[in-house]
């Protein structure tokens, strides 16, 4: 591998990388907060990439480098070929933020209550608006007491439940989508929601008292009661 | 280069089959994983590779003779605390140790360093407080075992390390009479170099994330032994970044806080992606000596850390 297509693979992965991190692209893998980094990460790529080039071109005055000046004379490392598949994966494939699959492989994310356990009364409104998690946690760590008497509002993919019925999931990122875990809510209530997996929803509804353990951990995984429920488009931000 | 040109036309000739190809969920799991980690590592591995060639090109030998103390064996603890200062996950510590032990750092401190940045930094611990808030004591047991394995690892390659196990490849160009020269060439080699073997890593860990299903995992936590060995694998084979790891250790709830410490232990230390890394800089002799013997001392003092505590 000589290093003008070093160069080359430098400035196709950096573009990559540049380009996903400048669109919403990025948000399908990993947390808004990196965005900054990867957009210097990115331009550093590119920086080395074309002073690569630049000192390819231009040898050296006195040219006692120690090389041939050509840059074939040493080993350089082909296993850097290897970087254009992240690149391909992200300018040609840009696969899809994880789904249903990804959260029927792993248990629900709500295993341990949050250290603080006293929970705020909820914001105004009617539906309120709650993201999974709080509902869950709500639901879960604090029996509903915040919950009860209010309409709520919930947004998330459908996704099979172990009984086969639907169930609203979401998934949770720490820092990437390879450490994507699902946080579940199960779907009680007269009004069944027959969208096909992947499907985005918002359901609106009432807390249900009802606890069903995740058969992959046996973590708790609280219902929720659907009045009604419409699709809706996947928001900007997918993960919780 | 014309290969490569011809390569890149067909790629974006051929976008949308290429694209309709990932459909099955599985494949389609497989690539956000894979891209995910790479575009996690990437600004890690850029920074670290930065900041390897700064070392390499414009820190001075006499730089670290003086920081460091002069016998290895006191060398190694402060290389290991050294470490804190880095706050960065486990794909840029592999070049910056390279670049050291090419400016004379001794191999015992540049090793002990290599193992105790990724796991003791600021923000790693932050997020090991911030996912287990039930057990503010995780904190400290993980600083703290990190701590152990790295001096330990450290003091074992004085005693038993050979030098000749690490190869570093010649590079002619870091002596490049023109420090800028200098500077790029070796920003470039680091790149392509680690950052290949990180494509390995992140190939390797994205199958293990759709392979191994997770009830089958479950079914092991009932067993103390087990348990320990089966997170301490695990941790090897997700190679999840040191700063998220916590949250994954949080989330296996089924397994005891023992062995969720030794999931966070070794994590850092070993795992597929820093094998492969490891393979890379420092060469295979050395890769496949340190990575076992590294893993065994992580899950014995994990492991003692935890039945001290619990």
């Amino acid at each position: 591998m000589n290093r003008q297509a070093q160069a080359v693979v430098m400035m196709f992965f950096g573009g990559a990388i540049l380009k996903a991190s400048l669109t919403d692209v990025y948000l399908r893998y990993v947390k808004e907060g990196l965005r900054p980094f990867l957009i210097v990460a990115g331009a550093l790529l590119l920086a080395a990439a074309v002073m690569t080039l630049y000192h390819e071109f231009r040898p050296p005055r006195d040219g006692a480098a120690g090389d041939d000046g050509h840059g074939h004379a040493h080993h350089e490392p082909r296993v850097g070929w290897l970087l254009i598949l992240p690149a391909v994966g992200l300018l040609l494939i840009a696969p899809p933020a994880l789904g249903s699959y990804a959260a029927g492989q792993a248990g629900t994310v709500l295993a341990a209550a949050p250290a603080d356990s006293e929970f705020a009364p909820l914001p105004p409104g009617d539906p309120v608006p709650l993201s999974l998690m709080d509902y869950a946690s709500r639901a879960v760590f604090d029996e509903g007491r915040s919950l009860t008497g209010r309409t709520l509002r919930l947004t998330g993919f459908v996704t099979a439940g172990p009984d086969g019925r639907p169930m609203l999931a979401r998934m949770v990122l720490a820092c990437c989508a390879a450490d994507g875990r699902p946080i579940k809510v199960g779907l009680a209530g007269g009004v069944s929601v027959d969208a096909p997996v992947d499907t985005w929803v918002q359901v609106v509804g009432t807390y249900s008292s009802r606890v069903e353990k995740d058969p992959v951990n046996k973590a708790d995984v609280p219902y929720f009661e659907v009045t009604s429920w419409q699709k809706t488009t996947a928001p900007r931000q997918t993960y919780e | 280069m014309e290969a490569l040109a011809i390569l890149l036309v067909l790629l974006v000739a051929f976008r949308t089959p290429l694209a309709g190809l990932v459909s099955d969920p599985r494949l389609q799991t497989w690539t956000t994983v894979f891209v995910s980690v790479l575009v996690q590592a990437v600004p890690f591995l850029v920074f670290g590779v930065v900041l390897s060639a700064v070392i390499a090109v414009f820190v001075p030998r006499s730089f670290w003779a003086k920081a460091l103390p002069r016998h290895p064996a006191l060398a190694v603890p402060a290389a290991s605390l050294a470490g804190v200062v880095l706050p960065g996950c486990e794909c840029g510590s592999v070049p910056i140790a390279g670049s050291l032990i090419r400016r004379g750092v001794t191999p015992a401190a540049a090793l002990a360093f290599l193992l105790a940045a990724p796991a003791i930094n600021p923000i790693v611990l932050t997020a090991t407080a911030v996912a287990f808030p039930g057990n503010p004591e995780m904190v400290a047991a993980r600083a703290g075992a990190s701590l152990v394995v790295a001096m330990t690892m450290g003091w074992l390659w004085l005693r038993l390390g050979k030098s000749e196990w690490i190869r570093l490849p010649r590079r002619p160009d870091l002596d490049d009479a023109s420090r800028a020269r200098a500077f790029w060439a070796a920003c470039r080699h680091d790149v392509m170099h680690a950052g290949g073997f990180l494509v390995v890593g992140a190939a390797a860990a994205a199958t293990i994330n759709v392979v191994v299903p997770e009830p089958w995992l479950q079914g092991l936590a009932a067993s103390p032994v087990l348990s320990v060995l089966a997170l301490a694998t695990l941790a090897v084979l997700l190679s999840i970044c040191s700063e998220a790891d916590a949250f994954v250790a949080a989330s296996l709830s089924q397994f005891s806080l023992t062995s969720r410490l030794v999931f966070l232990v070794v994590g850092p230390m070993v795992d597929l992606k820093l094998i492969s890394m490891q393979t890379g800089v420092f060469g295979r002799r050395f890769a496949f000596r340190f990575a076992p013997v590294t893993f065994v001392t992580a899950v014995v003092v994990g492991t003692g850390v935890g039945v001290v505590l619990w």
